[in-house]
């Protein structure tokens, strides 16, 4: 699409100022943007950086705290989703649940009936139009199918019919190439573009520049709720605050090299791990390895299969292969038991008692202990943490953000790990924070023997402690070596 | 919605019509009696599901809208002396009316505190009718001086009609593009939304709808009856048994609703011998079908039937 051509024409959508705020948390800070029809603009940012809440409100499904949307000439921020849908948006969901009873034709139906209560017997030219679409999106041949029994690209064609049924200028798509194959992605990218040359606006919300970089015309980098730089895709991949964002700057790495550690057989074998969540491939064939004492990342964007990766080794998910702690095969143990006997995970949502104090919390982590043991253990980690002990008394959903991430790596320390799996620790928090955690974990890794298992998209906080980085994407390990190495092979899928 | 006719369903929907419809040729006045009672507890838990299985939301006081339905009938004829079909029409009116000044604010609150509403409703109703006992009858229950026919056959053809009827409507709707526009918002509000739809506008109509045939059945239960009492059109017992029925015939099917009640109803009545343990055994029963068969006596029928 030639870009000039599409400035001189008014944009189909102008945001202006759009600001989202959830009680004291600014999701989207005055956002702006203009897409013009027959474009595609990406929506660009890490987990946390505000860009699907900044779709929602524009489509109506939060409702903006500021700012405009104006659509062809009216502003339409503040009404509600069933109002702009109909002004001429359609959105395509991530996640959807389709009407299991009825077939797909008649899935694609409910997009095309109109929005009255008197609509009681089906109109021909509705289902002719539904059969059009169904055709126009690749469903032609499964149409009277249920969609329990449809692959999960299929599963996801159907929403792009129901997002595009009812002809929407403007057509909204979340994570487009979630959970598909690379033959699917080149399938659903070729769809997306005569979105696009059918002279609908598109706007792609993507967690990278790189899955997108082909389909979109230009993209709008976001981090933190605000806009870094819009421009072409190249040239917001060559943007130092892109890449600072993404790859962090000059990272210092303190890699041990993988045969300084002296157990022959690795601590934490995982062979040929694959998982499914009902058609969804999420974790395929994967294999990896951990040593007594090392440090391992984990690093991935937001959808490859780390949280995955992880819940499998903590025992939560069936799936086939092997995983393989101190030459006994974990297959068939509770969580319980596989927390209790030294594999702690820190889950990325937290999962911290909120209405317990700081103490209390933690204490239930050493529960096992002595008395004298747990005083032991909380000295220590006072120390590692200063901060939670000042915080005792208090309950833990009063604290901050990152108070709360030291909290739940705390409580998982409190049971004496063998093997600490931390899933994104750096979720949501702002850069200082970072620092803290990630002075700790540097102490973690010096003053301990724990074995450690991070998880991270966040490329900056996971290279530096790591003696041996993964990279998972699409259900797949990828790459796999020391992280000196990462930027210079790696690296260009981070940004 | 034409592949209905030709469907298994339909076939054995009528041909269940037909028999039940022969059945004052041979049965007692006692088994039609009971099987009144139990069809216009059908159309209370069609009317439920409505609600449940497509609008998605959970109604904890069916006998809300039963109990104002059946006393506005009650007391209009009781005080009044007005005729019993305008009582019953009033009494259905009366329990839509109360239906939408429940549903309006409930429907703004989101997943349980929408029952927690509903549920709330039936205990201040029950309230309402103790405290003005002059007025309701109180707890010994009101007396209605009409009845529509003191005829067991004529009662009991009644009764079938009207839940036939009542079913023909209901699943109608339930299969009709509004019917999948109500289905589609119960199950993803968010993606109804994004899709055109007022999701507000459709479930408070799908409320209407509910409330307009708990009334009409219940005023036209206490006319059979000849009386209205807390403890047969409002306790939240009979509200229980209600749900009961629908879930057991099976959600989203809305004639497994009625066929629920039946069973829920005559296998009561079968056990009576039993005395108190009757209610734990078909208690158990219907928690065995709930926790085995989560799709219901007709969910599991049509599942096959949809392959």
């Amino acid at each position: 699409m030639d870009a000039t051509a599409t400035t001189n024409n008014p944009p189909v959508l102008e945001v202006r100022g759009l600001t989202k705020r959830f009680g004291g948390l600014t999701a989207v800070k005055n956002l702006g943007l203009d897409l013009h029809g027959g474009e595609i603009l990406g929506l660009i940012g890490p987990n946390g950086s505000g860009k699907s809440t900044a779709m929602k409100a524009i489509m109506g499904i939060e409702r903006p705290t500021s700012g405009d949307v104006v659509f062809q000439g009216e502003n339409v921020a503040g009404l509600p989703a069933h109002k702009i849908a109909r002004r001429g948006f359609g959105m395509v969901f991530q996640h959807s649940r389709p009407l299991n009873r009825q077939t797909v034709l008649e899935n694609i139906m409910v997009a095309l009936l109109p929005d009255s209560l008197f609509m009681l017997l089906p109109d021909k030219a509705l289902t002719e139009r539904a059969k059009w679409i169904a055709n126009r999106v690749g469903l032609g041949s499964v149409m009277d199918r249920r969609p329990p029994t449809l692959p999960f690209a299929d599963l996801r064609r159907l929403e792009l019919a129901k997002a595009i049924a009812r002809d929407p200028k403007v057509v909204l798509v979340d994570e487009p190439f979630a959970g598909l194959t690379l033959a699917e992605v080149a399938t659903f990218s070729e769809l997306i573009k005569s979105f696009r040359d059918e002279g609908r606006a598109v706007l792609l919300v993507d967690h990278n520049v790189k899955s997108v970089a082909a389909l979109v015309d230009r993209v709008l980098a976001m981090y933190l709720g605000e806009e870094i730089v819009t421009g072409r895709a190249d040239e917001v991949m060559r943007n130092e605050t892109v890449r600072r964002v993404y790859l962090g700057g000059a990272i210092e790495i303190s890699a041990r090299p993988e045969a300084s550690f002296k157990d022959k057989v690795p601590l934490l074998q995982v062979e040929n791990v694959s998982v499914f969540y009902g058609k969804a491939q999420a974790l395929e064939n994967v294999s990896i390895h951990v040593h007594h004492g090392e440090f391992v990342s984990v690093v991935g964007l937001n959808g490859a299969g780390k949280t995955t990766l992880f819940n499998t080794i903590s025992g939560f998910l069936p799936y086939s292969g092997d995983i393989v702690r101190d030459g006994a095969n974990l297959r068939g143990i509770s969580p319980a038991r596989i927390a209790r006997s030294g594999i702690v995970q820190c889950p990325e949502s937290r999962e911290l008692f909120g209405e317990m104090t700081v103490r209390e919390n933690l204490d239930l982590g050493g529960q096992h202990l002595s008395d004298e043991e747990r005083e032991r253990q909380l000295a220590w980690l006072f120390e590692l943490f200063p901060i939670l002990k000042e915080r005792q008394g208090q309950m833990a959903q009063t604290l901050s953000g990152g108070e709360q991430q030291m909290l739940a790596i705390g409580r998982a320390l409190m049971m004496q790990p063998k093997i600490l799996i931390l899933d994104e620790p750096t979720l949501g928090l702002a850069p200082v924070i970072l620092e803290t955690l990630s002075k700790a974990l540097a102490r973690l890794r010096q003053t301990t023997d724990i074995t450690v298992l991070l998880g991270e998209q966040n490329v900056t906080f996971a290279l530096p402690h790591a003696d041996r980085v993964y990279v998972l994407e699409h259900a797949r390990i990828i790459w796999e070596g020391d992280p000196g190495r990462f930027a210079a092979e790696a690296g260009a899928g981070y940004l | 919605m034409a592949g209905f006719f030709k469907s298994k369903l339909f076939f054995f929907s009528l041909a269940a019509v037909i028999i039940a419809a022969t059945l004052p040729f041979y049965v007692s006045g006692y088994v039609l009696g009971l099987l009144t009672v139990a069809y216009y507890f059908g159309v209370f838990a069609m009317a439920w599901d409505l609600l449940f299985g497509f609008a998605g939301e959970v109604n904890f006081g069916p006998t809300f809208l039963i109990g104002v339905g059946a006393y506005t009938a009650g007391i209009l004829n009781n005080q009044y002396g007005w005729s019993v079909y305008l009582c019953i029409v009033l009494g259905a009116l009366a329990s839509v009316i109360a239906g939408v000044v429940l549903a309006l604010p409930a429907l703004r609150v989101r997943g349980p505190y929408f029952g927690l509403t509903t549920l709330v409703a039936v205990l201040m109703l029950q309230n309402f009718v103790v405290v003005f006992a002059e007025l309701t009858g109180g707890e010994i229950g009101l007396t209605i001086p009409d009845v529509i026919t003191i005829a067991a056959n004529a009662n009991y053809w009644i009764a079938l009609g009207f839940m036939t009827i009542s079913a023909i409507i209901l699943y109608g709707l339930s299969q009709s593009p509004v019917g999948l526009v109500l289905q589609a918002s119960g199950q993803d509000p968010v993606q109804a939304g994004a899709l055109g739809f007022n999701i507000v506008k459709h479930k408070l109509a799908a409320f209407i709808v509910s409330a307009f045939f708990s009334g009409l059945s219940g005023a036209l239960l206490v006319f059979y009856f000849g009386t209205a009492s807390v403890g047969t059109v409002v306790d939240i017992a009979v509200g229980v048994n209600v749900i009961v029925a629908a879930v057991l015939g099976g959600r989203r099917t809305v004639l497994g609703a009625a066929l629920g009640a039946i069973f829920l109803i005559v296998a009561g009545e079968f056990l009576r011998p039993t005395g108190e343990l009757a209610t734990f055994i078909v208690s158990a029963v219907a928690l065995l079908v709930v926790l085995f068969f989560p799709g219901g006596f007709l969910g599991a029928a049509l599942s096959h039937e949809g392959r």
